[in-house]
């Protein structure tokens, strides 16, 4: 008996129906694909190329090649891109043979400095840990309706992971903030703010209610004293009990600026200050 | 009572996903929002239907027949054709769509790919192969087979979207959850067994 039964025929068969098979495929294939052939910008392949390719939404098109192609279309400049540098930018509008646009980098900041220790809550709340979960129960454990719920669903959201949650309270770390906005439109208080990235100096309090109303529920709250906008109106505005740091002004302030007004309970301060002190637990004047 | 079968039978009895096990990389991949699993679910829909009927008319013509008095039998290359095949179909399909209707071509195109070498398609070819069903008889187990994998798919993306919400301990969060309830699922279309 032969060990090996191969009928020669069958061989030459198999080796015959694949090869005809694959050549018929490809045939088709290829037929087919010139006949239905799509003309596609290979411009939008080229500047999606040149895109950081976060998928981040922060140019207000669903990713980067959905903005590639507004911007291949003349709707949008490259500049309009959050994540692109200056160099990347340049160079996609170099491609394209347009002007770069505006580029104004942006950075997030969570306008609340009440931690668990420096400010008051209602309640305990023990329920499931989202900001938008906690906001349905009575509108969060927070006695401030206007602060940091501090449960991360801005930082869950980040694409770049750039929001640490330290003692209770969202914190940007504007090294890695790109200022997309995603952050921004989940979070349920509206407490973070877009703004130019050019102000490494701002005012964590987003409560609009009376001074002396804060002060009995946050111990960091700003109190509307108008000592910052005394010092420069130029840098500084007030709005119904609440400093602001006026962000379209030519100039903005710088850390010898915040020295230099003192505020009363630190609620104005700088980016760095700010991180410290919630390290810390908090300010407490 | 074949019909019956080829139709529920193939959707529910023998679901792809919950109790022949096929496919499980899409069950678990795209079925994290309800609205990828609805464009994935349509995808393989609609790629199983034709895949099924192509292999099948490939199986019954090709791969067995006569030629000058002797009998080739080439049924040991079934896999191999069959990958060929539905690789080439589903590449057909995405130049087709995208040129003849840009809008169900933006609505299935990125899961398109994904299918090509899919082991849910292969299985419904192989199984139709083994019980030798006719060209018709396949396309309807396929599409059926499709509208199982997809009943399964949004029945477990719905699970999971409430599955955001709880709280389960750290180590079971994401994907080990996931395959629980996966397992949970799987245990109930088990009821359906022998229904025909």
């Amino acid at each position: 008996m032969m060990l090996c039964a191969v009928d020669p025929g069958q061989v030459l068969m198999a080796v015959a129906l694949m090869t005809g098979a694959g050549l018929l495929l490809g045939a088709v294939i290829g037929l087919v694909a010139r006949l239905f052939r799509v003309e596609g910008d290979s411009r939008v392949d080229l500047v999606t190329e040149l895109l950081p390719g976060a998928n981040c939404g922060g140019c207000g098109k669903a990713g980067c090649r959905d903005f590639a192609k507004s911007v291949v279309a003349g709707e949008n400049p490259p500049g309009k891109c959050p994540v692109s540098t200056r160099e990347q930018a340049s160079a996609i509008a170099l491609a394209l043979g347009v002007e770069v646009g505006e580029v104004v980098p942006k950075k997030a900041v969570v306008r609340c400095s009440g931690t668990l220790f420096t400010s008051d809550r209602v309640a305990y709340y023990s329920g499931i840990l989202k900001c938008s979960s906690a906001m349905l129960v009575g509108g969060g454990p927070k006695v401030c309706r206007y602060g940091c719920l501090g449960m991360g669903d801005c930082a869950r959201k980040c694409p770049f992971g750039a929001i640490e949650i330290v003692n209770n309270l969202a914190v940007v770390h504007e090294e890695l903030c790109v200022g997309c906005g995603s952050c921004a439109a989940v979070c349920p208080r509206g407490v973070i703010a877009i703004v130019p990235a050019a102000s490494a100096v701002h005012v964590y309090c987003n409560s609009p209610e009376k001074g002396a109303e804060k002060r009995k529920v946050c111990r960091s709250a700003c109190l509307g004293c108008g000592k910052c906008v005394r010092k420069d109106p130029e840098k500084f505005e007030l709005t119904a009990s609440l400093a602001r740091v006026k962000y379209s002004a030519p100039e903005v302030p710088d850390a010898a600026e915040v020295e230099a007004v003192g505020c009363p309970t630190g609620a104005l301060t700088t980016i760095g200050a700010h991180y410290q002190a919630i390290r810390k637990g908090g300010t407490e004047k | 009572m074949k019909y019956l079968e080829l139709t529920v039978g193939a959707a529910l009895v023998y679901n792809f996903v919950l109790s022949r096990f096929l496919g499980i990389c899409p069950f678990l991949g795209v079925s994290k929002r309800l609205d990828t699993a609805l464009g994935m679910s349509g995808a393989v829909i609609f790629v199983m239907t034709l895949a099924s009927g192509a292999t099948a008319l490939v199986y019954r013509y090709l791969l067995r027949f006569t030629a000058g008095g002797a009998i080739y039998d080439l049924g040991f290359l079934q896999i191999l054709l069959f990958i060929l095949i539905i690789a080439a179909l589903v590449q057909l399909i995405e130049i087709v769509l995208q040129k003849s209707s840009p809008k169900l071509y933006q609505a299935l195109g990125i899961y398109l790919p994904l299918i090509t070498t899919n082991c849910a398609v292969l299985g419904a070819a192989t199984i139709n192969a083994q019980s030798g069903r006719s060209v018709l008889d396949a396309t309807i187990f396929g599409c059926f087979s499709g509208v199982g994998f997809a009943l399964a798919l949004l029945l477990f993306a719905s699970l999971r979207e409430k599955l955001e919400l709880a709280s389960p301990p750290k180590a079971m969060e994401g994907t080990p959850i996931a395959l629980v309830t996966a397992g949970i699922l799987a245990m109930a279309f088990s009821g359906f067994a022998g229904l025909c």
